[in-house]
């Protein structure tokens, strides 16, 4: 099998060097194995040069010998040889094929399915104590806006971006209130404004998982503060008798995206964490374990604020109905929490 | 700098690097230097790119316009929002999830990036450093550049939040920032070396000069003089193939061990001293006796 194969070879290797022509034991063991060598040399050159299609399947299934070859080389030729060039060579070598070999797994499919499997949910759940003080923090945050702008309207303008309030300001009218929860009649436009919400909120969710970094404390001030602008928004439409219109013009979106949010800071919060109680590991290896927990919920988090971008220029636009809204919203937030912690397939190992 | 100091700063960025066969692999840390012109290389290419793709993104759109259809031009508004979030996010993810592990200024520095504790280096490593790479650098950057008129206290709170991140690197032995540190991996040096021709293939490294036909052998007094490091500073001298320096090494080891061969054929009497003395430390070698350099 073998010696048809070489022939079609994209790149003959050189002739056999005459083994016996060294004076040296330690050359001619260099000299028998470095076929082996030049040939995985040539394969990780194909390989980092980003043309993985032209590694042939044969020489992907060799890879993991060749680079085994490699070492076991490189660790007898560290007890026998005095050659520096050829130690040199041999220890680069070795690096570049476990760069390969250890490498990330280049499927971007094997890695969707595990995450979409059984991984994101897992690492959610493995989450849940953080998702529940970060749940405490936003209902918190909800009610300290509500009192804060029932005491004083002045608290409600601090805390409300003025870009946000255009008819929604404290002591307008119940129709201007009704008006601004109504939606649009045509589409113009609302894709435009999904796209925008999205990368909008994309930030703010990466903001709060980033600034878990400072144990956590900034993503948990991230989080009160967004929903205490929420909270006083609550207090604007409830004193004109809307509170209900107004939880299911939110709900509609506000269901994923508040999830996501709260994810986002949980994870944040979850490496702010494990850096302040790491626990039997060095601090390092303790950040570096939530870390990767994190991002994979992080993944996740960026495509539940696109399904929530697209709820809320689409779907709040054109479904006026307070009713049908909250349907919407109820049913999202239920298949979020059947899909999390409903949904337990085993999958080997997450940390892929 | 003289060559000491250089060599004493790379010292410092070796490290060892176990893998999971259990074989220690020398490392090179990649230096700060290269770190901040692969930032920067990145840049100017994320830039450029963005800036050209909006021009052609305009240049169609005033195509459209004259022929008014304004669905056609939401969707081009919707295709630089999701472009320019995706040149922002996805550029490094999509570069270091490659096999090279390296961003195109990295790859032009010379570095990539590896998992820390010689592991597999996973998907979520990458995603967890790129994720932090936002708050390191590009939101007080994008603030400062919006802000820029403005000034005050939160300029100056924005400014010291963008020190602490970019001199996060200088502030541990690994130079790592801080999206290396929540990742679990570093940024490495990528090896380049050639397999050089075999040393004792030729007729001088037997003994004889093919071109004097002078018989070189060495006795145990004269090869027990030196230790490996000079075995390996002559290997280095016989393969830079310096005239020279053959002359000058060939004189010193013909003082040292009180010959003396005919000017001429210094070479052959390298070749045959230099494997003759590397038989003799590999055999000991091989019983477990070492001889570091001539004074041990």
């Amino acid at each position: 099998m073998k010696p048809i194969t070489q022939f079609f070879r994209s790149k003959p290797i050189e002739d056999l060097p005459d083994i016996e022509a060294a004076a040296l034991r330690s050359d001619r063991f260099r000299l028998e194995r470095e076929q082996d060598w030049k040939r995985l040399e040539a394969i990780l050159k194909r390989m980092e040069s980003g043309r993985l299609r032209k590694v042939s399947d044969e020489d992907l299934l060799d890879l993991p010998a060749l680079y085994r070859t490699a070492a076991s080389s490189l660790a007898i030729a560290r007890e026998t040889s005095l050659d520096a060039a050829t130690l040199a060579y041999l220890e680069s070598l070795v690096q570049r094929a476990w760069f390969q070999v250890y490498g990330p797994r280049t499927s971007l499919i094997g890695w969707l399915r595990r995450f979409f499997g059984g991984g994101w949910s897992a690492s959610v759940r493995e989450l849940w104590l953080e998702i529940c003080v970060a749940l405490a923090v936003m209902v918190a945050g909800t009610i300290v806006g509500w009192v804060l702008a029932a005491r004083d309207e002045a608290w409600y303008y601090s805390l409300v971006p003025t870009q946000f309030a255009d008819a929604r300001v404290p002591g307008a009218s119940r129709e201007a209130l009704e008006k601004s929860l109504s939606g649009v009649e045509k589409l113009d436009g609302l894709s435009f404004f999904s796209a925008f919400l999205f990368s909008n909120n994309a930030r703010v969710a990466i903001l709060a998982f980033a600034l878990g970094f400072a144990f956590g404390i900034p993503s948990l001030m991230l989080l009160m503060q967004n929903l205490a602008t929420l909270g006083a928004m609550l207090w604007l439409f409830s004193e004109a008798g809307l509170t209900v219109d107004f939880i299911a013009w939110l709900s509609i979106h506000g269901t994923t995206e508040l999830f996501a949010i709260l994810l986002a800071g949980a994870a944040g919060l979850h490496i702010g964490r494990s850096m302040a109680f790491p626990g039997n590991r060095t601090v390092v290896a303790a950040a570096a374990a939530a870390g990767q927990r994190s991002a994979q919920v992080m993944a996740g988090v960026v495509l539940m604020l696109v399904v929530a971008a697209v709820l809320e220029s689409f779907a709040r636009q054109l479904v006026t109905d307070t009713n049908a809204r909250l349907a919407i919203g109820g049913t999202m937030l239920a298949f979020w929490l059947a899909y999390f912690f409903a949904f337990r397939r085993r999958v080997d190992g997450n940390t892929e | 700098m003289s060559t000491s100091r250089i060599a004493r700063r790379l010292d410092k960025r070796k490290r060892v690097l176990v893998t999971p066969e259990g074989l220690s692999l020398p490392i090179t840390i990649a230096s700060r230097g290269a770190r901040a012109s692969a930032l920067l290389l990145d840049l100017i290419i994320m830039t450029v790119v963005q800036v050209v793709f909006t021009i052609l993104l305009i240049a169609l759109a005033g195509g459209i316009f004259s022929s008014g259809a304004s669905s056609a031009l939401e969707f081009m508004g919707v295709a630089w929002i999701i472009a320019m979030f995706l040149f922002r996010y996805g550029y490094f993810l999509y570069f270091e999830l490659s096999p090279r592990g390296a961003t195109p200024g990295k790859r032009l520095a010379g570095i990539r990036i590896a998992a820390r504790e010689g592991g597999r280096l996973s998907v979520n490593a990458v995603i967890a450093r790129n994720l932090l790479r936002d708050i390191e650098i590009f939101l007080p950057l994008i603030y400062l550049v919006t802000s820029a008129g403005g000034g005050g206290a939160a300029n100056w709170a924005i400014f010291a939040w963008l020190a602490i991140f970019l001199l996060f690197p200088f502030f541990n032995r690994d130079a790592m920032r801080a999206g290396d540190l929540i990742a679990g991996t570093w940024v490495v040096e990528v090896p380049r070396r050639k397999l050089e021709q075999a040393m004792s293939l030729g007729e001088a490294a037997r003994g004889r000069s093919v071109a004097t036909g002078a018989e070189y052998r060495f006795g145990e007094r004269e090869l027990s003089i030196y230790g490996e490091y000079e075995l390996q500073t002559l290997e280095r001298v016989l393969r830079e193939n310096n005239a020279e320096a053959l002359v000058a090494v060939a004189t010193a080891i013909c003082n040292k061990i009180g010959w003396s061969a005919g000017s001429g054929d210094e070479r052959a009497f390298l070749e045959a001293f230099y494997a003759q003395l590397r038989a003799r430390l590999e055999r000991d070698m091989r019983f477990g006796k070492r001889k570091a350099d001539k004074f041990s």
